[in-house]
């Protein structure tokens, strides 16, 4: 599935639930269900600071593809982890570089993602773009060897 | 008056969030203004409008006479000696830096010290520390117990070092974590026995306690217009003269001068002004005047009665929640008492501060959650992230029902 096909999949998921609490209680679900992410991987390197909650990032590699694994002590916070790192991961540096993260706006979060928020999620997929970016960057570099 | 006529008196309250009916309880960030605040605005910016102390036109005049006013207003508020010890500023943090630099620059030598407690905000902390850099002194502190309380004991420890006194205690009135009102007078005593002076963080304070500078003795008292009712980009310096008078300008520029000569040669205007640099908010100051004599003008109805009357209720019912823990709970500590006002910083077993402010905010209730400006106080309780509710002369008794009960919901979601 492309990044594009997952984003619609979930727009349509969330395009039936119109009261704000259903809204909520999905992602409240969906962050219970996503698996805590190792003590091992908690480490201050993988850690995003945010005043409000705070996020951990890992990230590894698979036959040029990226794979995300992340966490959070907020629930609301790690429900929308949960739908970005299932869009992001699995996909090569240049997809993930060229997708447009439109679905936050469409299923109305985009007020979680806004700078003041502070909540590590912003950060959160800046730090995935800064991973495919490296990762395209040595790509480049082998193929050019 | 009553609690409802009051209300009234708040345009901002009766506004729908989300089509439910606002229930403001993040007072401790700000709070709402007043109608009699809002026309002084509206009247000064849409035609009342001056430059003060320049020109010799009507407008200039007007305003020159109402900025003066509202300094006199603010000096019988706090029960200053003398107006001239009311300097005023964009808010707290624009006095406490203003009086960190001037304070620094005259009095401190490298490696005297400066004492703050752990109950500070980052507005009591920082411009301490950058202070230190600037002049090679060093900041010490004395901090809270679990809960929340001071000893006095320590302090004494730290205050009585023969020759090595420290120049300054910076202490807040009241946290706004913690919501205990700090013994001040128990307090100052024991530092002005030891010769040290005080500087008072009253951000807080101020809106929820009577002050009386002289009474409490601070050497310094500073807070924010808009968190008593006032306009944002307001605040107020109260300073002791004798300090005053002997510290040197912070910034330059317009109203602060008495005379400008080239290249050398300046002389500075007297107090207040002379703490005064620039284009000084008139219209905001005029507002801030104008909330004064509105808390000043509740005929017969007494502010702290009934707030007390929501701080008991209110930490009756929060700590009836399972695993609910409040930061600061009132009682008597080393001999003092410790008032509460209705600021309620709590962690919840099981849910986390941002999830429930976030839950909340959907029911139209306004809480704040977070570091609230105060790392190391969270620090202190091993805590990233606390939820806080705190209210105003405006809050009702069937707002905090409304909060608790949706509280109670939004865990249900969580847990």
């Amino acid at each position: 599935m492309t990044i594009e096909d997952k984003q619609a999949q979930i727009t349509e998921e969330f395009s039936f639930l119109e009261d704000w609490m259903d809204k909520y209680e999905l992602l409240i679900e969906l962050g219970k269900k996503l698996p805590p992410l190792e003590e091992s991987s908690r480490t201050e390197k993988n850690l995003i600071r945010g005043c409000q909650s705070r996020v951990w990032l890992a990230v590894s590699r698979e036959d040029g593809k990226l794979h995300f694994r992340a966490d959070s002590d907020a629930l609301i916070t790690k429900g929308i982890i949960s739908l970005l790192v299932h869009v992001f991961s699995g996909h090569t540096p240049g997809e993930i570089l060229g997708a447009d993260l439109s679905f936050i706006q469409k299923i109305g979060l985009k007020e979680h993602l806004s700078p003041t928020r502070a909540n590590g999620l912003l950060s959160m997929i800046e730090q995935i773009r800064l991973y495919a970016l490296a990762a395209n960057t040595e790509n480049t570099k082998e193929h050019g060897k | 008056m009553n609690c409802s006529s009051i209300r009234e008196q708040f345009p901002a309250l009766s506004q729908k969030i989300y089509g439910k009916p606002l229930v403001y309880l993040d007072n401790g960030a700000t709070t709402q203004k007043p109608r009699k605040v809002l026309d002084v605005l509206q009247e000064m910016q849409g035609g009342l409008n001056g430059n003060i102390h320049r020109a010799v036109h009507y407008l200039s005049v007007q305003c020159t006479e109402r900025y003066d006013k509202a300094r006199s207003t603010i000096r019988d508020f706090i029960n200053a000696a003398s107006a001239d010890e009311v300097i005023f500023t964009s808010g707290t943090t624009a006095s406490l830096n203003l009086l960190a630099y001037s304070f620094g620059q005259t009095y401190i030598r490298p490696g005297d010290r400066i004492v703050v407690t752990g109950a500070e905000h980052h507005s009591n902390i920082v411009p301490w520390q950058m202070m230190c850099k600037r002049t090679g002194a060093r900041l010490e502190v004395w901090n809270i117990d679990d809960s929340g309380a001071m000893d006095p004991k320590k302090l004494e420890q730290i205050l009585d070092i023969p020759g090595d006194k420290p120049k300054l205690l910076a202490i807040t009135h009241i946290s706004n974590v913690l919501g205990l009102v700090n013994p001040l007078s128990h307090i100052i005593r024991i530092a002005h026995y030891y010769n040290v002076p005080v500087a008072v963080d009253g951000a807080q304070g101020i809106v929820h306690k009577k002050v009386d500078v002289q009474e409490m003795d601070a050497d310094f008292y500073v807070f924010s217009g808009h968190k008593l009712y006032g306009p944002t980009g307001t605040g107020v310096l109260y300073g002791k003269e004798k300090y005053l008078e002997e510290m040197v300008p912070w910034q330059g520029g317009g109203d602060m001068i008495e005379k400008v000569c080239l290249p050398t040669g300046t002389t500075y205007a007297r107090l207040p002004l002379k703490f005064e640099a620039g284009t000084a908010n008139f219209i905001g100051v005029a507002g801030l005047g104008a909330a004064v004599e509105f808390i000043s003008s509740l005929n017969g109805f007494d502010i702290e009665l009934h707030e007390n009357e929501i701080t008991t209720k209110a930490m009756k019912a929060l700590q009836e929640i399972e695993g609910c823990r409040i930061y600061g709970v009132p009682g008597t500590y080393y001999g003092q008492v410790y008032e509460k006002i209705p600021v309620f910083s709590m962690s919840i077993e099981g849910a986390h501060p941002a999830d429930i402010a976030t839950l909340l905010d959907k029911m139209g209730i306004a809480v704040r959650s977070g570091m609230l400006c105060a790392e190391p106080l969270l620090e202190r309780y091993h805590l990233t992230a606390v939820l806080r509710a705190s209210f105003a002369l405006y809050n009702t008794l069937e707002e905090l029902d409304y909060f608790v009960e949706s509280l109670r919901k939004v865990l249900k979601m969580l847990r």
